[in-house]
């Protein structure tokens, strides 16, 4: 059983390689995926019966170029050539590094700008997650159908609209690094807001997240975006299991049970934002910054015992680089920690643009309930709650409301 | 090489009116500037000067006109560029530099190659 769990991960570790080698080879993700899907099957067969072979890569990509000859000559009526001119007839192993610039090639091509969020996002779990798109659907929460249409839309923009399958050069890599970022951090959020919920395809959304981010890494080990998406991904799950109470209740920071945080996650986490920071001296990247706020949280012994000063000169670093809305919010409430809620509700009151946001009303609301504003607290989280907000979201307003009675 | 449409939509003017001389100026820059990559293009007159033709009742059936473009928007297309580019992101990378980019907005669209 063990043996055969870790045949399945190497099996879709490598996967994710030998199908970044094909789309390159191939030129279309399709066939790609249809010929790595088969060696994936075939190993899974033959790996557990006769043993890994020496070079499971090399095995399957042999296997998936073999495949795809096969499916070439069923679609087309010069077969030979086709295949020759695609190189699918070299079974010379892939060296290392050119393994390592498919899989940048298939990251940059699914995050691609030109591509919807939407489609990013599902292109991304189905080609480097590896997952089905059944379990891309669940995991988005829509229809199997209807993200079978999403990702062969996207799939047929990307080969008709000619979306290279390159790596960007280096003018445009930080924002294209940036649009990579946000898509894995999407993915996470999506997890992260499914909380513990009965959904486990959804909450396997974050370590899915975390295993691209780790693939990321690993493809640039010295990028400061990747280093602090990272980071922000593990120090922020690092509190996944104190979120929700034993009764699926939302648990926000202040009341969370800090022994229960994994301390293995928060380690990792840190060190990653030390070396984020190191390597940007002048300018910090906004997910090494975001991170170091969450290491502010993740390290203190308790909510009272935060250090404030450091988190809000954060977020003034933060809001030299990114200015919106809710960062400001954010930096409110470290206000309101350190200097009293009267203070705290100047900085929030003093956002424009929020009123549409629920938490903005939420905070503004907690703020005045601390002041003895009662009506007024009242009147906030009346207006948070008729905004969108999910199941746990909403039921710990109301229990905020109520706290007003009593 | 694949071949691209570059339709440019800027506010509904008349570029033969001299008020917009020295705007083409920018425009003349661009289809300098891109002379390797151009393969057509033109400016076009104002949506006034538009006329919609559908046919009513399927193939063969009555021709009926309206006057106007076919969407009324608050950016009108005003011209286009047929570009040959490498891929997308060459043909994004020129698009950025049509005025249009800065005056209104510029859609890229891949042309189908039917081949011979």
């Amino acid at each position: 059983m063990e043996a055969g769990d870790a045949v399945a991960t190497l099996v879709r570790e490598e996967g994710t390689r030998v199908l970044a080698t094909l789309v390159r080879v191939t030129g279309s993700i399709d066939l790609a995926e249809d010929a790595t899907q088969d060696a994936v099957v075939r190993a899974l067969e033959a790996w557990p019966r006769d043993g890994v072979p020496a070079n499971p890569r090399g095995w399957l990509t042999v296997t998936a170029k073999r495949r795809a000859i096969d499916l070439i000559r069923r679609e087309s009526r010069r077969p030979e050539k086709e295949a020759a001119a695609m190189g699918l007839l070299d079974s010379a192993p892939e060296p290392p590094e050119v393994v390592r610039d498919d899989l940048l090639r298939l990251v940059f091509t699914c995050c691609h700008p030109s591509l919807s969020t939407e489609a990013q996002v599902a292109l991304a779990l189905r080609t480097l997650g590896g997952l089905s798109t059944a379990e891309v659907a669940r995991g988005l929460l829509v229809t199997e159908a209807t993200m079978t249409r999403r990702l062969s839309r996207a799939k047929q923009k990307i080969a008709q609209a000619r979306i290279p399958y390159r790596v960007p050069p280096a003018e445009e890599l930080p924002d294209r690094l940036a649009g990579v970022a946000a898509t894995v951090y999407l993915i996470f959020n999506e997890g992260y807001a499914a909380g513990t919920g009965p959904d486990l395809v959804r909450v396997a959304l974050t370590a899915e997240a975390i295993r691209v981010a780790r693939l990321l890494l690993s493809l640039m080990p010295d990028e400061p975006t990747v280093l602090g998406l990272l980071a922000l991904l593990l120090l922020q799950d690092s509190r996944r299991s104190a979120r929700i109470d034993a009764a699926g209740r939302l648990v926000l920071l202040p009341d969370q049970d800090r022994s229960r945080w994994d301390v293995t996650l928060i380690k990792e986490g840190v060190e990653l934002v030390g070396t984020g920071l190191r390597r940007t001296p002048e300018r910090p990247d906004a997910y090494v910054v975001q991170a170091a706020i969450a290491a502010c949280h993740a390290l203190a012994p308790s909510y009272d015992a935060t250090d404030w000063d450091s988190v809000i000169s954060w977020y003034d670093v933060l809001l030299r680089i990114h200015d919106t809305g809710v960062i400001r919010l954010n930096r409110g409430v470290a206000v309101a920690e350190r200097d009293g809620p009267a203070a705290g509700l100047s900085v929030v009151d003093a956002i424009d643009g929020l009123d549409r946001y629920p938490w903005w009303h939420g905070v503004r609301a907690e703020l005045l309930h601390r002041l003895g504003r009662t009506a007024d607290a009242r009147e906030a989280y009346e207006r948070a709650l008729a905004l969108d907000l999910n199941a746990p979201q909403s039921e710990h307003l109301r229990r905020r409301m109520a706290a007003l009675d009593g | 090489m694949p071949k691209y449409i570059a339709l440019t939509f800027t506010a509904d003017v008349d570029w033969t009116d001299p008020q917009y001389a020295h705007e083409m100026k920018d425009w003349t820059e661009f289809g300098e500037a891109a002379e390797a990559v151009i393969r057509g293009g033109d400016a076009l007159y104002p949506t006034a000067t538009a006329t919609t033709v559908r046919v009513d009742g399927g193939k063969g059936g009555d021709v009926i006109t309206s006057d106007g473009p076919y969407a009324e928007t608050k950016e009108a297309l005003t011209g286009f560029y047929l570009l040959e580019c490498a891929d997308l992101d060459e043909a994004v990378r020129w698009a950025a530099k049509i005025p249009a980019a800065w005056t209104g907005a510029v859609e890229v669209r891949p042309v189908i190659d039917f081949g011979p």
